[in-house]
């Protein structure tokens, strides 16, 4: 996810029919055949990084023993529960300070303080609260997805046309009205640049919090490699994490063009 | 201070005024109660030490078209802005002869202010106030897109629309709720001359169909004596010239009636200037 990626298109980019899909994969393939072909020919010892079919044939071998499948299983249901906690209650106090002056200084400048602090700061207070239990990661994750989600959520609220705003109320809406027909849509593209600065950091929270502490999921699958010098178990541990990644931004992107379709950036021109 | 200019009326605008006739009947039997008057005294409003509106006096008859027009913050949009509702009066009184609902006054913005994520219709059925889930909600929107010519569009986002385009939705919602006060704050302000000119025809039908009292803050005298019955010159403050404009209608755009009438506005406006 880069911060290009999330801004509208304003300008129109150049696209070649149908290849439109496919195009986006010819780096990725180009990268694994270079790498296949330095690790085949001795460019690079097999030591320092195994060779693409390598990494394939541990991830066969982790698949039918089941262990992959479980691993992969329980990284995604602590990102999704984390995401969801963190993103949920991140939302509730952006809409909340976003729509009350009272809320926001209530809240707005204990959030920026706690902000602050770098939330993988947490880990060893975190094992000490929670062991390396289930809600250690979830709570590492949570609240690393908190601010992006909090912070946009406000920012689009408070950015909505005020002019828009004026004209809801003179055309008689409720407050509920309002929201549902003014604000809130107003505020979605905001809130969908912050969902996918979260995702990026739901994944690299997760990452660190099962290196460290944990007796399941991708990243204790990688600590255990490690330990037994199973360095293709490694490389395949990281390439699942960049494509979940991955699978994560396409379903951001996805929801983002059905919700966002009035927006100029997402209409098919 | 009250000048009149009185024109001769031809006949062919007099064969034009029969023609029309029978179909303003016909839209006034369906509608019982039409535009309603409006009585302004004594109307102040001050923003901090700034005294914009020093003591505005007027009556408006029910159905007239009455164009204000003055130098750039003399105070006319706060009037419209007030007399709509919008900001709170500090003294005076503003009455609409009977009890008004919300959906009896309406105003139209430069801007357009469309709701870009919802639909041309949805964004004239936000037009409807209080009666927006009602079944009819559908249908009267359709109604009013058509009255300003853009049936065809109603499933398109607003921001495939061009300017005047857009301006045509905003006033389809300011007309679906069946309007008795139209306030138009320099509605035409942002569009290029030819869609100015077309505009400025759509808003006289309308108006002409309705028959609700219309109130139309502008810069351009020329637009103003084109439509209105009546234009007042605000200065500083106050109502300096109250002008009736006798001209029939249809009115014939750049006819030497109007351009005088425009010409000697002007020279007031601009002779303001010359005292200061």
């Amino acid at each position: 996810m880069s911060l290009i990626d999330s801004l509208p298109r304003v300008a129109r980019p150049l696209r070649l029919p149908r290849a439109d899909g496919l195009i986006q994969w010819i780096v990725p393939l180009a990268i694994i055949v270079i790498w296949q072909i330095a690790c085949v020919t001795g460019l690079v010892p097999t030591r320092v990084l195994p060779a693409p079919s390598d990494v394939a044939l541990a991830g066969w071998k982790l698949l039918l023993s089941g262990e992959l499948v479980r691993n992969i299983w329980v990284s995604f249901w602590r990102a999704s529960i984390g995401f969801l906690i963190g993103g949920s209650i991140g939302f509730a106090f952006g809409l909340a300070n976003g729509l009350s002056q009272l809320s926001a200084k209530l809240t707005d400048t204990t959030l920026q303080m706690v902000r602050n602090v770098p939330h993988l700061a947490l880990i060893p207070l975190v094992i000490l609260w929670f062991g390396i239990d289930e809600s250690a990661k979830l709570f590492l994750v949570a609240l690393g997805v908190f601010f992006p989600i909090y912070l946009n959520t406000l920012h689009g609220i408070r950015t909505v046309d005020p002019q828009l705003i004026e004209m809801g109320r003179i055309y008689g809406m409720s407050d509920g009205e309002l929201f549902r027909r003014v604000i809130f849509p107003g505020a979605l593209p905001s809130i969908f640049v912050g969902i996918r600065f979260a995702l990026g950091i739901m994944w690299l929270t997760l990452i660190v919090a099962e290196t460290i502490a944990a007796s399941s999921g991708l990243g204790y699958m990688a600590m255990q490699a490690r330990e037994f010098m199973l360095i293709d178990v490694v490389v395949l541990s990281i390439l699942i994490y960049a494509l979940l990644g991955k699978l994560a931004d396409s379903a951001s992107r996805l929801l983002e063009r059905l919700t966002l379709a009035w927006h100029p950036a997402f209409q098919k021109r | 201070m009250q000048t009149a200019l009185l024109l001769p009326e031809t006949e062919r605008d007099q064969r034009q005024r029969t023609r029309i006739a029978p179909q303003a009947r016909r839209v006034r039997e369906d509608r019982p109660a039409l535009g309603l008057p409006l009585t302004i005294r004594n109307l102040r409003k001050s923003f901090g030490d700034n005294e914009v509106l020093r003591g505005i006096d007027l009556h408006i008859p029910a159905g007239q078209f009455v164009a204000i027009v003055g130098k750039s913050g003399c105070g006319k949009s706060t009037l419209l802005r007030l007399i709509a509702g919008l900001d709170k009066i500090d003294a005076g009184a503003i009455s609409f002869g009977e009890a008004a609902r919300p959906e009896d006054i309406r105003v139209m913005f430069q801007e357009p202010r469309l709701l870009p994520w919802a639909r041309v219709l949805s964004n004239v059925e936000v037009g409807l106030g209080r009666d927006r889930a009602s079944l009819d909600a559908h249908p009267r929107a359709e109604h009013a897109l058509t009255e300003v010519g853009l049936a065809d569009k109603r499933d398109q986002w607003p921001s495939v629309l061009s300017g005047g385009q857009k301006q045509r939705v905003a006033l389809a919602r300011a007309l679906v709720s069946q309007p008795r006060v139209l306030a138009f704050d320099e509605p035409l302000g942002a569009l290029d001359a030819l869609t100015r000119i077309s505009m400025q025809r759509l808003l006289e039908r309308v108006w002409r169909d309705q028959g609700f009292t219309a109130i139309l803050v502008t810069h351009d005298v020329a637009e103003a004596v084109a439509l209105a019955d009546r234009v007042l010159v605000i200065e500083e403050g106050r109502i300096a010239h109250d002008v009736t404009v006798h001209a029939p209608r249809p009115r014939e755009r750049g006819s030497v009636e109007l351009a005088s009438l425009e010409g000697s506005i002007l020279r007031h406006l601009l002779s303001a200037d010359d005292r200061t």
